[in-house]
């Protein structure tokens, strides 16, 4: 379409020539954007391509160096997140802005309280509530937000910004955390606010997503914008091509493995959490998907096999010797890892080096009267890194500042290292780009190839089903399936048996 | 390129880890600035010095009157001087050491006796005695002083070993303070357990080694149960948070109390004194002109600096600061480690107090008050973060160093007690500022 056409309508957001640099590093370079009311721009690149860096600019955390960003044809300086809203623009960040203890009609108000330092309760709730009826999502007010589920929790955030009267949207990762079904009631929320003639920019590293809710792409790499086309142009072949900047020919790699004898019995557990005693087995040079509906039970699953909490009943038996786990510690030096879901809660320091979230773990086996070897430390941390091809400036850097993709890779890093017999992944690739995704799913092959047993959680269907060699499916704290054919399954076959 | 990064870097990390060292030396220039005074010297070289001055003047002819107090130091002094003009031939007439009075009387003897004075030797406070005026026919008779020059006070050898001395069980204590405030927590109960530790070595040196006669072995008995106790105390703390989950905070606030009441109570609210020599030579005596707290606060330091940069135990300590659920997964025994930790600030709390009771002679249940703070600003001021996961050994030394020449230079430069606090509250809010500031770049 001739941008021409629209010159009596200037777009409602319009960046040009966006510059932005961190010290040693460019993260973004004549950026161009443009959006109008009532669109939803997705925004793709692998992480680390800029799009964060963008969007907190859109958010008023950032300033640019360079160029300029308009709003409905008015040049403006979102200096601070009051700037940014008061512009009209809501920016919901992955990590929400919400305070746990306050409830959604609190946390929408928060700072904007009318009169004289006094909460007018009343007609606060009032408009809350009205707010919701508008969206169509039942969300309980009153209850503090730290209680709500995360897809409750993304809503308040949506209606937050509305009640700021935003009119552009941007949504960091909405769904990275959303069973199947949130994500479609997100979808019909999202359509709801195209239709009220909102813009909305949406980030996702699930490109079916993109496809079904986007009507144009934009795609960042390295801080260029490399492509930018209505989504019915693009494949999906074509979109991952752009974000990588290369040929990908498969999305999960070829395993070549063989399937022995059984490694891992996890005999008749039982956790308060756990609607029911749960027994299954992992063997060696298998990998095992468990999937189902986010609270469906897996990660507390892993949690108990690993030590993470202590299960009150059942045995857990690693090449038929009984191991008795009173804590993570029993079940590394067993021979057991988890990679947990939220690796910035759970799986790393970030405020410790790269070197020294590596050696966590391994401390025992690097060091002797106490004292570590830093030298052979230093060498197995090289060596991982230059393996992983994790993308650091200097062993010491902080891991906190580095990008999903690359904690993620120091994370499996630090577990490799143990060379357990056991692997679990608790959503390994969530919220990491599509280079780095494929990477690990080498990596996971390497695993089982090796003869080791893997359990995968995961929540993406088609990736359960392009790795796992058998499927267990969990809903409500009990297994409610178990397909022994991974590669002959279904996602409606899957979330028949999740959903039930 | 890459190597200008890793440079650049490496200089920032030193920076923000030790930047305060640069603070110190600035205040250490600047009191140094603010404090020169004109300073006489004083002992053996000051009595060759100006026996010297004589024997240029005079030479074998010079019949002297030497004139000095009665303390070791003019001991010293007109002792070596004597010395001194012996050796060179001349004739002392009489050596004084002692009031203006002994002064008189050894002049009228000389003068009964019919000798000539030519020459007095005296320092910078006996040479200004009236004294002299009494006796007209002395007239003649030069009074040769040391001569003066100008140094800064902050900067005397005998002030910056008292700083040094004052700030050791400050520092001691502080060690254990960062290892406890790196893993996310905090001790307040570090100046009581100084008492509770200074009352029970008392105790037991007096009631079970005898007081002043007390054998080296008892002393050594006493020291050890005094530690020991303030360990457990510690260890008590730990227990508490590892396994019932109270917040630092509180449990050693609760200890704080129970602290300093089992000490008041133990040593029905008074000082302890009956101690031996043996038990004084810690906190009192010097090894090679340094004061032995001081040695102690350093060996302690590089041990420290050791297990906290090079050993596994301060790997995890940093690890449990940083993030104790990814600690925790990654097979951390944070537990375990908690409990040494307190355990280890309480033992070295009651090291402190041991100290202190030696530099002081007396157990008493009032010591430690207020230590608390003074430490843990010192960790602050040293660049650890109360949020845990940063902070290190050396860097609290330095933070107790800029805490302590801060005193010393209001003191040498009269600034007002109240003053005083008020400059010592800004300085920490300032240190926390610089820190706050520095990171949010």
């Amino acid at each position: 379409m001739p941008r021409s056409a629209f010159t009596a309508d200037p777009p409602l957001l319009e960046m040009c020539g966006i510059g932005k640099s961190f010290p040693g590093v460019r993260a973004l370079n004549d950026v161009a954007l443009s959006l109008r009311g009532g669109e939803v721009l997705a925004l793709v690149g692998e992480n680390g391509a800029g799009k964060s860096t963008l969007i907190k600019m859109l958010g008023g955390a950032h300033q640019p160096d360079r160029g300029t960003i308009r709003v409905a044809g008015g040049a403006v300086e979102l200096a601070s997140p009051a700037a940014a809203n008061a512009a009209g623009i809501g920016v919901i960040y992955q990590e929400f802005n919400l305070i746990p203890e306050l409830s959604a009609w609190e946390n929408i108000f928060l700072g904007r309280e009318a009169s004289w330092g006094f909460v007018r309760r009343k007609d606060e709730r009032q408009q809350a509530t009205k707010l919701f009826q508008q969206t169509g999502v039942d969300v309980p007010v009153d209850t503090p937000c730290g209680q709500l589920s995360i897809a409750q929790q993304q809503i308040v955030e949506i209606v937050k910004a509305l009640s700021q009267d935003a009119r552009l949207i941007v949504m960091d990762e909405p769904s990275a955390a959303l069973t199947t079904q949130e994500v479609d009631r997100l979808f019909e929320m999202i359509r709801d606010l195209k239709r009220r003639g909102i813009g909305v920019i949406y980030i996702s590293h699930r490109l079916d997503e993109v496809f079904e809710i986007a009507d144009r792409v934009a795609v960042l790499r390295d801080g260029e914008l490399v492509g930018e086309a209505p989504t019915h142009e693009l494949t999906r072949q074509r979109m991952i091509e752009m974000m990588v900047g290369r040929n990908i020919e498969d999305e999960f790699p070829k395993r070549y493995h063989e399937i022995g004898l059984p490694r891992l019995v996890v005999c008749e557990l039982q956790h308060p959490k756990l609607a029911e005693e749960i027994s299954f087995e992992v063997r060696s040079g298998e990998v095992l998907g468990l999937t189902g509906l986010i609270g469906a039970g897996r990660t507390e699953v892993a949690r108990l096999i690993f030590g993470a909490d202590r299960a009150t009943g059942g045995s857990i038996s690693l090449d038929g010797v009984q191991l008795d786990i009173r804590g993570p510690r029993d079940a590394i030096r067993a021979g057991i890892c988890l990679l947990t879901e939220d690796r910035k809660q759970q799986g790393l320091v970030l405020g410790a080096g790269v070197r020294e979230n590596f050696g966590l773990p391994n401390l025992p086996e690097l060091s002797s009267f106490g004292f570590v070897h830093g030298g052979q430390e230093r060498a197995a941390c090289d060596s991982f890194v230059k393996r992983l091809n994790v993308k650091i400036s200097h062993p010491q850097q902080l891991t906190g500042n580095l990008s999903g993709g690359n904690q993620q890779k120091i994370v499996l890093a630090k577990w490799l290292q143990r060379n357990a017999a056991v692997v679990i992944f608790d959503e390994p690739t969530r919220g990491i780009d599509v280079g780095s995704k494929y990477e690990i799913y080498l990596l996971i092959n390497e695993l089982a190839e090796q003869g080791k047993a893997v359990v995968m959680i995961s929540s993406e269907l088609p990736e359960v089903l392009g790795m796992s060699d058998r499927l267990l499916v969990m809903h409500e704290g009990r297994v409610t399936g178990a397909i022994e054919d991974a590669a002959a399954a279904t996602q409606e076959q899957i979330m028949e048996l999740a959903a039930r | 390129m890459v190597n200008r990064n890793l440079t650049g870097s490496l200089v920032s990390r030193f920076l923000s880890d030790y930047g305060m060292l640069g603070v110190l030396l600035v205040l250490g220039g600047l009191f140094g600035v603010l404090t020169i005074r004109e300073q006489h010297p004083t002992g053996a070289d000051a009595g060759r010095q100006v026996a010297n001055v004589i024997a240029e003047r005079q030479g074998e002819n010079a019949r002297v009157l030497i004139v000095a107090r009665d303390t070791s130091e003019d001991r010293l002094f007109s002792d070596a001087a004597a010395k001194q003009l012996e050796a060179i031939g001349a004739t002392v007439l009489a050596r004084v050491n002692g009031s203006p009075g002994d002064v008189r009387a050894a002049i009228e003897k000389i003068v009964a006796d019919g000798d000539q004075i030519n020459a007095i030797v005296a320092n910078d406070v006996t040479a200004k005695w009236s004294v002299y005026d009494r006796f007209p026919s002395l007239g003649s008779a030069a009074r040769v002083t040391p001569t003066p020059y100008f140094w800064p006070d902050f900067l005397k050898l005998s002030n910056l070993l008292g700083v040094a001395n004052q700030t050791a069980i400050y520092a001691m204590i502080a060690i254990g303070m960062t290892m406890v405030i790196v893993s996310a927590g905090i001790d307040l109960s570090v100046g009581s357990l100084v008492a509770l530790a200074s009352v029970v070595a008392a105790l037991v040196i007096r009631d079970g080694g005898g007081g002043a006669g007390a054998g080296v072995g008892m002393v050594v008995v006493g020291c050890l149960a005094g530690i020991a106790v303030c360990g457990a105390a510690g260890a008590f703390n730990g227990l508490m948070i590892t396994v019932f989950q109270i917040p630092p905070f509180i449990v050693t606030l609760g200890m704080m109390m129970i602290a300093s009441g089992l000490a008041f109570r133990l040593s029905d609210g008074r000082s302890i004194s009956e101690l031996p020599p043996s038990f004084l030579w810690l906190g009192g005596a010097q090894t090679l002109s340094v004061p032995n707290p001081v040695w102690l606060m350093l060996a302690l330091y590089l041990v420290a600096h050791v297990i906290m940069s090079r050993m596994v135990f301060g790997r995890y300590v940093y690890a449990i600061g940083g993030n104790e659920e990814a600690a925790r997964l990654s097979g951390v025994p944070v537990k375990r480690m908690l409990l040494t930790i307190y355990t280890i600030c309480g033992a070295l709390a009651g090291l402190g107090g041991i100290v202190l009771t030696s530099q002081l002679a007396a157990g008493d249940p009032k010591f430690g008050l207020m230590y608390e703070l003074e430490v843990i600003a010192a960790v602050v001021v040293g660049g650890a973060s109360l949020m845990g996961g940063r902070g290190k050994v050396f860097g609290t030394l330095i933070g107790a160093f800029i805490i302590a020449v801060i005193k010393n230079g209001m003191n040498l430069t009269n600034v007002d007690p109240f003053n005083q606090r008020i400059v010592l509250g800004a300085v920490l809010l300032m240190a926390v500022l610089l820190d706050t500031l520095r990171r949010r770049r």
